[in-house]
């Protein structure tokens, strides 16, 4: 049996090696961001615009998914009332790891006009978030802008490290 | 001489207030003066016991007793030719005198007619389900006993149509707060992580105008991100905000704009 002439546990074999896979994972991740149609009002529709043909968000590798198995991002587009509360935990629970949330417009991140009895103030109430976009509705634009800078924000992180978990407690 | 009043407290108090106001009235008519009510009165009074009947824009608004409300409506369906219940609810007088006042808006087509019945019934009565005569009544009586609690007996399905089936509290109430009581304020962190998580998740943040700039867990400010939970100085540096990372991305491109070919004629 032939012997190997590089030994790759010594001479920096090994972490070259790492950081380059660490590379490769998170290119790939940042750039098949699928995600979960969660449209529950009136930003569902700017969403399902970024997801057609006039804003496109194919060419950034975005591909809406109805499952929570096969997503990666989950974007609330919407008022979350607080009967619909419990199944939003229980898609994010479903969403394998890493998973990344998106919250869409100014009822997911504070509630927005509805300061009522109904409406959960804020979908970070019930599940960590990543991304905050504000409007009312946002624009197309602006929901790609924040896939753009999610994007950004998985690269900035190691792959191969376990993630710690987000968590609300 | 006058009596000594104290003048403390005088700003927070309204300037001015009406001692005489009274509250706009929508005018009624007799119902005299619209010759086809006049016959559906009389009809429905005949059978029925009537305490109080008047036209209001057009619509005649017939007051009779609770235990009628079948017989009338069915009565009003296949005799009157009100073929249509357009909505039904009731309306919130418990502040006045512990009553309910339960309405329902006919509508005949083929008359051109809208009646509307009405009854009142104390808190805490039950009212007859007419269900079984309009389809519609089923939504509407249930979205009823979500909202204002009120029983409809006879109903197949007598649950909560808009509010959880855990719901406590009747919204549409006037004792109840628009921004909902403690229940409903804690309802989705009770519900999902338990009522031990209150303490960690914090109240509900009701003001949507509120702005701190030296909060980075909830806010950032444009231009000077920070990571989550940094103390805030003021110092901070300007971040440009770009989409790519300096030096570019793993495979892929940079967008060059000095080597591209910019296509402006659009008669190219």
């Amino acid at each position: 049996m032939a012997q190997h002439k590089v030994d790759y546990t010594k001479s920096g074999g090994l972490p070259v090696a790492l950081t380059s896979i660490d590379k490769l994972a998170n290119w790939g991740r940042s750039n098949s961001l699928w995600a979960m149609t969660y449209g529950l009002a009136c930003c569902g529709i700017e969403m399902m615009a970024a997801g057609a043909s006039r804003f496109d968000f194919d060419r950034f590798g975005t591909i809406f998914r109805a499952s929570p198995r096969q997503s990666d991002v989950m974007i609330v587009a919407g008022t979350l009332t607080k009967k619909h509360a419990e199944f939003i935990k229980r898609l994010y629970d479903q969403m394998t790891e890493p998973r990344w949330v998106i919250s869409m417009g100014s009822c997911a991140n504070t509630g927005g006009m509805f300061n009522t009895y109904a409406t959960v103030q804020g979908v970070d109430r019930i599940i960590p978030v990543d991304l905050y976009l504000p409007g009312c509705a946002p624009r197309p634009e602006t929901l790609q802008y924040g896939v753009m800078l999610l994007q950004k924000k998985i690269r900035a992180n190691t792959a191969n490290k376990s993630q710690k978990p987000k968590r609300l407690m | 001489m006058r009596a000594y009043t104290p003048k403390d407290n005088v700003q927070a108090k309204s300037y001015y207030t009406d001692r005489y106001y009274v509250s706009p009235q929508v005018p009624k008519q007799d119902v005299d003066s619209d010759e086809v009510f006049t016959a559906d009165l009389a009809a429905i009074s005949a059978k029925f016991k009537v305490n109080e009947a008047y036209i209001q824009v057009g619509q005649m608004v017939v007051y009779i007793n609770a235990n009628d409300i079948y017989g009338v409506l069915e009565f009003m369906r296949d005799e009157l030719e009100y073929t249509q219940l357009s909505e039904m609810s009731a309306i919130d007088f418990l502040a006045k005198d512990n009553t309910f006042e339960i309405f329902y808006q006919m509508l005949s087509m083929n008359k051109r007619k809208r009646i509307r019945i009405k009854y009142s019934i104390e808190n805490g009565q039950a009212v007859d389900s007419v269900e079984k005569l309009f389809r519609c009544a089923d939504w509407s009586e249930r979205e009823m006993f979500d909202m204002f609690g009120i029983e409809a007996n006879g109903h197949p399905f007598m649950k909560r149509i808009l509010m959880p089936y855990d719901w406590q509290g009747n919204p549409l109430l006037k004792t109840y707060p628009l921004e909902g009581d403690e229940f409903a304020a804690w309802y989705e962190v009770d519900k999902i992580y338990g009522k031990e998580a209150r303490d960690t998740i914090g109240p509900e943040i009701r003001d949507t105008a509120r702005v701190d700039r030296y909060d980075s867990e909830r806010f950032s400010r444009l231009g000077f991100e920070v990571p989550k939970g940094t103390e805030i100085t003021g110092n901070e540096e300007r971040n440009v905000e770009s989409y790519q990372e300096d030096g570019g991305v793993f495979l892929i491109k940079k967008f060059d704009r000095d080597s591209s070919t910019i296509v402006d004629d659009p008669q190219r």
